[in-house]
């Protein structure tokens, strides 16, 4: 249990997807500019990647090694394709303000990384609990980029307008380069965060 | 000359191979001596812009300083204020932007340029961008509306809003800028006097020459940077005129816009650009071209400052480029 709760724990800060491991800063940087998107892609990618490394160790003594990474994206591509379903059945707004990214799941780096690194050579359950802790380390990354973009960026939460209605707000960080700086000092944020966690285990 | 974090501490014992060259130049004194070279400039904005030019100079100044001190602080290194490079980064960023923009977003670009474009990089000597240059690109992205808004005093009292010359250039133009002015002659002196509508600090070409005159008379900046980047400008403009080859107003496009003060105290900035004399021209020459390449051909009428940030990009490359020849080596 304490084993599960260690994988769990890993990909929420001292392993976190985009602050740490810098993978798939496209939607970090593109799908961002709101909480309400940055949440849903948050979720995708979630259940993306847990059902993807689920079904990757189920199949990992099955597949011959020189045919593995094709073998990772059917499963990758099979599953966004019942994510993009859903979401376009009860989500339409959503499915609309998330355009090409949602299809583009299946070419994010961390999805197929954590097949290749983690799922293809540890157990289902193990697998489970590092695509889900991996995947709310992206979640909540992605909902700390998206509250500032759009908190700064609009002067809006969750589509609340929470700035005075005299808040004139700077256009640069709804834009992708408003983004990439914020997430640079973000990045620097959680290396600080690592290091002092690191420093107290110590 | 060697700028960097070593020669602030003047009391340090450096030991070098001989031969060795002593001399009296130190980083305060260079800043504070572009600082002064900006002066006259400075005061002609005042009187001509009035107030709200002089709040813009302010705010930019002070934010810039606090910034520098304040992340200082936090990161607990030495505090550099009194070296003059913030107050030189916040004077020529107000000097880039619209006489009424709002104190907020003239401190917000202060606070970018020193905090983002500076300190994030390591401070003084490690910069990549020209701080003062970032701040106005953040600002250009971030209220596109108030940094074209271009606002001239009248009276005191009395508040109109117009174009800038090279607005005009733009959307309605050759013949109606001539018209703005009355005639050709009477817009060169305009525009080399300073008496037209447009950012604080590039209205008076002829201040800002001799800002630029002193600094090349002290050494800090080569004359080849502000002429080439000058001359390539003009050359292109005449050569790519509206009506066909060699039709261009060449004058006007040397004197109009951000090109007077970018050439001489932006492309010139010691950190940003390249080290070496060679280097230096091409850079000039590049930062040029990309101007014009804005101002005719771009959806921007003005483009010195996303010129010289290009430009800044490639400042590595070019220096690797024209390494000069070790003393005494064969190629």
């Amino acid at each position: 249990m304490k084993e599960l709760w260690s994988i769990f724990n890993k990909g929420l800060i001292l392993e976190n997807p985009i602050f740490v491991l810098a993978l798939s800063l496209c939607p970090a940087l593109a799908v961002t500019s709101s909480v309400i998107v940055s949440l849903t892609m948050g979720l995708t990618v979630m259940f993306v990647i847990t059902a993807n490394n689920t079904v990757v160790s189920i199949v990992r003594n099955l597949v011959n090694p020189k045919v593995r990474v094709p073998v990772y994206i059917v499963s990758i591509a099979t599953i966004v394709t019942v994510a993009q379903l859903v979401l376009q059945a009860y989500l339409p707004d959503l499915y609309k303000a998330l355009g090409i990214y949602l299809a583009l799941v299946v070419v994010f780096a961390i999805i197929l990384a954590r097949a290749e690194v983690f799922a293809s050579k540890n157990g289902v359950i193990r697998s489970f609990f590092d695509g889900l802790g991996m995947g709310t380390g992206f979640l909540i990354a992605m909902l700390i980029i998206g509250a500032i973009r759009e908190i700064i960026g609009s002067g809006t939460f969750l589509g609340i307008q929470v700035m005075p209605a005299s808040y004139n707000a700077p256009l640069m960080l709804v834009l992708p380069a408003g983004a990439f700086i914020l997430i640079g000092y973000l990045v620097a944020g959680c290396k600080m965060l690592v290091q002092h966690i690191e420093k107290s285990k110590a | 000359m060697a700028v960097n974090e070593e020669s602030l501490k003047m009391n340090l014992l450096t030991v070098s191979p001989s031969p060795h060259i002593t001399s009296s130049e130190s980083i305060p004194k260079i800043m504070w001596s572009v600082n002064a070279a900006l002066v006259p400039a400075v005061i002609f904005a005042a009187w001509y812009f009035g107030m709200p030019a002089i709040i813009t100079m302010l705010v930019g100044v002070v934010s810039a300083v606090a910034t520098e001190y304040l992340v200082q602080i936090i990161r607990k290194k030495e505090v550099t204020i009194k070296d003059g490079s913030a107050v030189l980064t916040g004077l020529l960023l107000a000097m880039c932007l619209p006489p009424n923009l709002p104190w907020y977003m003239t401190a917000f670009g202060s606070f970018l340029a020193i905090a983002v474009a500076k300190q994030s990089l390591g401070g003084l000597g490690y910069n990549i961008f020209n701080p003062a240059h970032i701040g106005r690109a953040a600002l250009m992205v971030s209220w596109p509306v108030a940094m074209t808004t271009w606002t001239k005093m009248t009276t005191p009292v009395d508040v109109v809003s117009s174009a800038t010359p090279l607005n005009i250039l733009k959307q309605q133009g050759y013949a109606k800028l001539i018209e703005t002015f009355g005639d050709a002659p009477n817009m060169y002196k305009a525009m080399f006097l300073g008496m037209r509508n447009g950012s604080i600090g590039e209205t008076s070409a002829v201040l800002l020459i001799l800002g630029g005159l002193f600094l090349i008379y002290k050494g800090y900046i080569k004359w080849e940077v502000p002429v080439v980047m000058i001359g390539t400008v003009g050359i292109l403009t005449w050569v790519f005129g509206p009506s066909g080859l060699f039709t261009g107003d060449a004058v006007f496009h040397m004197l109009a816009g951000g090109l007077i003060i970018g050439a001489f105290f932006m492309a010139t900035d010691m950190v940003t650009i390249p080290i070496t004399r060679k280097g230096q021209i091409i850079f000039a020459l590049g930062a040029g071209l990309l101007t014009v390449l804005i101002r005719l051909k771009g959806g921007y009428p003005e483009g010195v400052c996303y010129s010289i940030l290009l430009m800044n990009c490639v400042t590595p490359l070019i220096d690797r480029f024209v390494t000069p020849k070790k003393f005494g080596a064969r190629r």
